[in-house]
């Protein structure tokens, strides 16, 4: 894709980044940059950790080791007369603002409408004045294609809804940086054009993102760059075309192989 | 992030809209009946239930203990009004004991404080595991057991003591046996409530920025209240009846002032039908408001409209009548 500053500071610095569940270590040394504007895809099997590494990154899991900056700012820890200091769960908390997260089971709060759910956050967490944030929130679903189901629950919402209003809920916070865990990979085929549309518009509006995804159509056509990622470490990264195209490690290759079928499908629908 | 709508807006993202189909409640109508009458089983089991009916009618308006002109005479007395009013507030204190205490309680067992979760346990065993009538006269008779009660610094200086006859009142004793024996059970039904809402709507919360603490009052509890507030009705219902236990201890709530009367003028009958026609009476305006609480909050639940209370019991009632 086109060039992007590389020079300034990245919004996002993971530096050997390590993950243990009791024995097993899930996450074994990662470390990569994102810089603004930029759209990070991370492929891999089932439990090469990517899942992981996005709820470590906003702290939803405790790293074991290493270090996480988001816009400079230390997550989770301060620097107290030379040594680390866990933050307290208030100061974490006001530094998950700074990260929206979409799931993959888009995980709506069920007892809000579409539009409750978009301006809960805003106002209970960044105390904003409601007037401005339902205004906000209704130009974010508008920006989804959902504007008309504002007053819905997502219990009258389809999969491929209630994932694009759970993306308009991250946004209503104006995150620095977006995380996406497989947001299309719960919906049905046909759903799930609406979904990565929506998410390619960001793209070309500059929001910075980590998509961890399965659908190659999608990384190849959307991403500044790719991640490889396998039993926890980054086997390998690099722009799009390189990784996906011309692998230059054979678990790539081998990786690639086994989901040739979901490119064909991804790849036609990911094209405007 | 700019907000304006944009290129974003794409087209063809609405063609993809299912309309969400709205199920209509269907009342029957006559077309329905022709059904009815291939099926004699019904109509023989209606006949039965009719005639049963009406031999009970006859039963209640010519049975000479039952009185009637006595029993309208003792529905608007004063004294049983007075009684009502009691069995009322017993059952709003009690209630209220029970709801907040089970709450705690249910928020101590799911604490990870092992303490507290242990306390709570501990609390549920004893009076889970002890009659409420023991429980009731306990308290009644906890001045025999503990003749004064004391604020002050355990084992040390006191500030504040008085007589427990004079603080613990036949009021306090019946609110406190219903009370707290009803915290057990309510918390319990929270602690359900809670666990039964998905602990990825926490985890969404929290991504969001918000505080454990937050998530709970705004997210989870709401949504735990969809389970919680059906069996809740249903213990209102029971502690209203059950508060008539607090007669043993000459409370006079409905059920005493009734046996006060009826230890007078021996009218037995009659004024146990006082007592069950005003029971019935709250018992019916309790479970409308049971219906209005629940549809409240279980919005958001379903895809459906529901349906009004009115069509809902329409259509119940026929069902149950033909089937
Ligand atoms: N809370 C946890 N406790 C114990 N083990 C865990 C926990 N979360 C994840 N794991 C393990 O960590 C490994 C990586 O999981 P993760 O969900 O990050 O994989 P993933 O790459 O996202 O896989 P998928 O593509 O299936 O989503 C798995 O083996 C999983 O069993
Ligand atoms: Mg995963």
């Amino acid at each position: 894709m086109t060039g992007r500053p590389a020079d300034d500071e990245p919004i996002l610095r993971i530096d050997n980044l390590h993950k243990r569940f009791g024995q097993t270590e899930v996450l074994r040394g990662v470390s990569f940059d994102v810089h603004a504007g930029e759209v990070l895809c991370v492929i891999g099997p089932s439990g090469s950790g990517k899942s992981t590494l996005l709820r470590c990154i906003n702290f939803l899991e405790e790293p074991t080791a290493g270090t996480i900056y988001v816009d400079g700012e230390m997550m989770g820890h301060r620097v107290e007369g030379g040594r680390l200091v866990g933050l307290r769960a208030t100061e974490l908390a006001m530094q998950r603002v700074h990260i929206g997260m979409v799931f993959q089971s888009f995980n709506l709060f069920g007892h809000l409408t579409a539009l409750q759910n978009v301006i809960e956050a805003p106002i209970m967490v960044k105390k904003e004045p409601r007037a401005e944030v339902e205004k906000l929130a209704t130009a974010l679903l508008d920006r989804v294609g959902l504007a008309h189901k504002a007053h819905c629950y997502p219990a009258q919402l389809s999969g491929g809804q209630q994932q694009r209003v759970a993306i308009a809920r991250a946004l209503a916070m104006r995150p620095k940086l977006m995380l996406f865990d497989e947001p299309t990979s719960a919906l049905d085929p046909e759903i799930v054009g609406e979904v990565l549309q929506v998410i390619q518009a960001l793209a070309i509006d500059g929001t910075t993102m980590i998509v961890v995804t399965h659908e190659m159509g999608f990384a190849r056509e959307v991403s500044h760059r790719v991640i490889f990622m396998d039993e926890g470490v980054i086997v390998e990264s690099g722009p799009p075309n390189d990784v996906l195209v011309n692998p230059s490690h054979v678990r790539t290759r081998q990786f690639l192989a086994r989901i040739t079928a979901p490119v064909t499908r991804a790849g036609a629908e990911g094209t405007t | 992030m700019t907000a304006e709508p944009s290129a974003a807006r794409l087209p063809g993202a609405n063609a993809l809209e299912r309309p969400v189909g709205r199920r209509q409640w269907r009342l029957p109508g006559r077309g329905d009946l022709p059904r009815l009458v291939r099926k004699p089983a019904r109509w023989t089991l209606l006949a039965v239930v009719l005639v049963l009916l009406a031999m009970l009618g006859h039963l209640l308006a010519t049975s000479s203990s039952l009185q009637w002109g006595v029993v309208g005479h003792w529905f608007v007395n004063g004294g049983i009004l007075a009684g009502l009013v009691r069995t009322l507030y017993l059952t709003a204190l009690a209630m209220t004991i029970g709801i907040v205490g089970g709450t705690v309680l249910a928020l101590m067992r799911l604490s990870k404080s092992a303490v507290l979760s242990l306390a709570a346990t501990a609390y549920i065993w004893f009076f889970r595991g002890t009659p409420l009538l023991v429980q009731i006269l306990f308290w009644y008779n906890i001045a025999a057991f503990v003749p004064r009660i004391s604020i002050g610094v355990p084992f040390g200086p006191t500030l504040i003591s008085g007589s427990t006859n004079a603080l613990v009142t036949t009021l306090v004793a019946a609110t406190l046996g219903l009370g707290l024996n009803e915290a057990a059970y309510m918390s319990e039904i929270v602690r359900a409530g809670i666990m039964s809402v998905d602990a990825r709507q926490t985890e969404a919360a929290t991504a969001l920025g918000m505080t454990k603490r937050l998530a709970f009052r705004r997210i989870v509890f709401p949504q735990a209240m969809r389970f919680i507030i059906p069996p809740t009705g249903n213990q209102t219902i029971s502690m209203l009846k059950g508060t008539s236990l607090v007669s043993v201890i000459s409370l006079p709530e409905l059920l005493y002032s009734v046996q006060l009367v009826y230890a007078r003028t021996f009218q037995t009958i009659p004024l146990l039908v006082v007592a069950c026609l005003w029971y019935l009476v709250v018992t019916t305006v309790l479970s409308v408001g049971q219906h209005f609480v629940e549809r409240h909050f279980g919005r958001g639940e379903s895809r459906k409209r529901s349906a009004s209370f009115m069509e809902r019991m329409r259509a119940r009632q026929f069902d149950q009548i033909l089937s």
